[in-house]
Parts: structure tokens; sequence; C-alpha cells
């Protein structure tokens, strides 16, 4: 069963190619890794499928749908920049998201909370970068979603506070949803892989689980991409 | 005990040893019932697709069996746990003896500093008289 898939998917700005002819399936029930060094196409990728942009060739599809308002009924993103504004509260996000999404879960959004210890009250502009970045994978976690969208979910947040939200990611996923996670931090989130994407240039140039990487290369995921990536 | 995953293997293969070593040293007692997938792999840190994995093998190992709608178990034959046993130790030999011959010591030798060392701390007291 798959939950996404691209076909031939390409996107162009002016004459800047994007992303070029990508083609990948990915299955339901799975935690997968986009993986590629900056500007090589992850957020491109990842906001064709929330619909954010559109396709200047082929197409990508939701659970058999084009992006559009049904699938956003079943995607949960994390964008890469907030889009919230900061002058709001936590307790004002959460009724907005309750409001928004029929399967957002208002006591594990506060439960939440209180394990990383935010002051539902405080205002976004009052916290520090990686405290707002906890604040928005919660909510985003707190949706039973089929499909989630993390663009560089742990960029800002201290290693503890990452192993906390790891296991966020683990625990709060259905077993037939699927979680996307852009991000280069791999040595940090390689435990929690089914299956990485590696993409390049905007090309995917491997599709592959963790272990079969360990077994094939003898090297970790991170320790593959530093090769191949290597500057 | 705590799960440690080192860089370079694959998850699943160290997952499995990790469990082995828990049952071999009673951590986990024949026929204990075994926590969930997703909380065996919240409590390990990893994908719970991949703990599902190493308890797959472990079942194909004898040590753990699953019990329809119950859940897995560790298996109540201590011959099985005692093979399992043997042959971690026997993987710990293969390995110091790897390292030995690195740093370049023979068979003989290496027996020889084995039984010195066994003999304790008297034993290199008497070598530095």
């Amino acid at each position: 069963m798959t939950i996404l898939s691209a076909k031939n998917l390409t996107k162009n700005f002016g004459k800047k190619v994007a992303l070029s002819d990508v083609n990948v399936e990915i299955p339901r029930g799975r935690i997968i890794g986009l993986l590629g060094p900056n500007g090589s196409g992850k957020s491109t990728f990842i906001k064709l499928a929330t619909g954010l942009l559109v396709p200047t060739g082929g197409e990508i599809t939701i659970d058999g749908l084009a992006p559009g308002i049904e699938t956003k009924a079943k995607v949960s993103y994390l964008s890469e920049r907030t889009y919230l504004n900061g002058w709001m509260r936590v307790e004002d996000i959460i009724a907005f998201f309750e409001d928004f999404y029929q399967d957002f879960n208002r006591i594990k959004a506060e439960n939440m909370l209180l394990d990383l210890n935010i002051n539902p009250g405080d205002r976004l502009k009052t916290m520090s970068k990686g405290t707002k970045e906890k604040v928005q994978l919660i909510l985003v976690m707190s949706r039973q979603a089929e499909l989630y969208l993390l663009d560089e979910p742990i960029g800002g947040v201290d290693p503890a506070a990452r192993d906390y939200i790891l296991n966020t990611i683990i625990n709060n996923y259905k077993e037939n949803a699927s979680v996307v996670i852009s991000t280069h931090l791999i040595a940090d989130i390689e435990q929690v892989l089914d299956d990485i994407i590696f993409i390049s240039k905007g090309e995917i140039t491997l599709t592959s689980t963790v272990d079969e990487i360990r077994e094939k290369y003898n090297k970790s995921v991170d320790g593959l991409f530093r090769e191949v990536f290597k500057c | 005990m705590k799960w440690y995953i080192d860089s370079d293997r694959p998850i699943y293969k160290q997952l499995v040893e990790q469990i082995e070593l828990r049952i071999v040293s009673g951590i986990y007692s024949p026929g204990d019932k075994l926590a969930s997938v997703r909380d065996l792999a919240s409590d390990a840190g990893v994908n719970p697709n991949t703990m599902q994995k190493a308890l797959a093998e472990l079942e194909r190992e004898n040590l753990v069996f699953a019990q329809r709608t119950s859940g897995r178990y560790i298996t109540e034959d201590k011959k099985v746990i005692e093979e399992v046993k043997k042959a971690l130790a026997l993987t710990e030999i293969d390995r110091f003896f790897d390292r030995m011959k690195q740093l370049g010591f023979g068979k003989e030798e290496i027996l020889t500093l084995i039984e010195k060392a066994e003999e304790g701390e008297d034993g290199n007291d008497n070598t530095q008289r």
C-alpha cells in the first residue's frame, strides 16, 4: 500500500531545476529519511506533496489523490519556517489546530507540552528558537494523520529534547501511517528510520533500508552520506 | 541494562545480540513475557519495524516464542539458552584471539598470559621482583 507516489516529478524555478524526473513510492507504516545536502531539493519535494508548490511536470499523489483539500486532512506537515504569529499563545494555537483539523488530539498535545516544560500561556515570540520548534512539532505530531511530512524537525533543539522528539515520532504514528523526515542531521535520526532516500541536485541517487546500507557498505547511513556528498 | 547501538553494523543484528545477552545473563528469565514491540522499540530508541525484525530472528532461534493473542515470551527451554550462551562465549573468544594476534602474540604466549592474569595481582608482583 502506497501513501505517497511521485511519477516523473519535475519542478523548475525559472531556469533553475529544483527537482528533475523524480520517481518514488512511499509505502504505509514506514519512517523515511529524505537526506541530501543543502539545496538538493528536499523542501521542494515536501512542498509539492503538501500542495504549496505545483509541479512543472509529472505528478505527485497522496493516497491516490492530487494534493488538495482531501489530502490536507490526511497529511500533517511541519514546515521549515513557522507560519504561526508571534503574538499567539500556545493555548491559542492549540485551539486553532483543534478547529482546523478533525484528527487533532488536544490531550496528546497538552501532555507533550507538560513533558517538555512548556507553559501553554506563553506567547511564541517570547520563546527561544528551540522551544518554538518543539511547540510546532508537538502540534504536528498531535494529529492522527496518515502521512507526516517533517521538514528539518530537529535542527534547533538540544540533544536531550531530540531524544524525546524522536521517541514522540516513534510513539505517535499509527501503524499504517508513514513519516517522512527531511534532515542533514543523519546520525541523530538514523536509528529510527526504516528507509532512506538520498537526494542530490534535484535527483534521487539512492533508496534503501538503513540495515541494507549497514550490511552492504559496513557503514552507517551517516558515514555513507559523508562519503557520497564529500565536498 | 541500557541499549547500545553502534554506528556501522545492521541495527536489527545488534538488537538480537543485546536481547540474547539479556536472556543469557538472566535479566530476562525463562518464561518471562516480553514488552510489546512498540514499547521495546521506544525503550531502545529504534524503529518498531527494526525491533520486529530482531524479534522474528530470535523466534527463529527458538529463544523467543509468540503466543497468538498474548504476546511474546522467553523460551523455557534451558538447553536453548545454554547453547546461545556458548555461542556468545565463542564469539568473544574469537574476537579476543584476533586482537591478540594483531598485537603479535602466538597461541602459546596467549594461553600463558591468560593463566598469569588469572592468578591475579600476586602474579604481577612476582614478575616484577
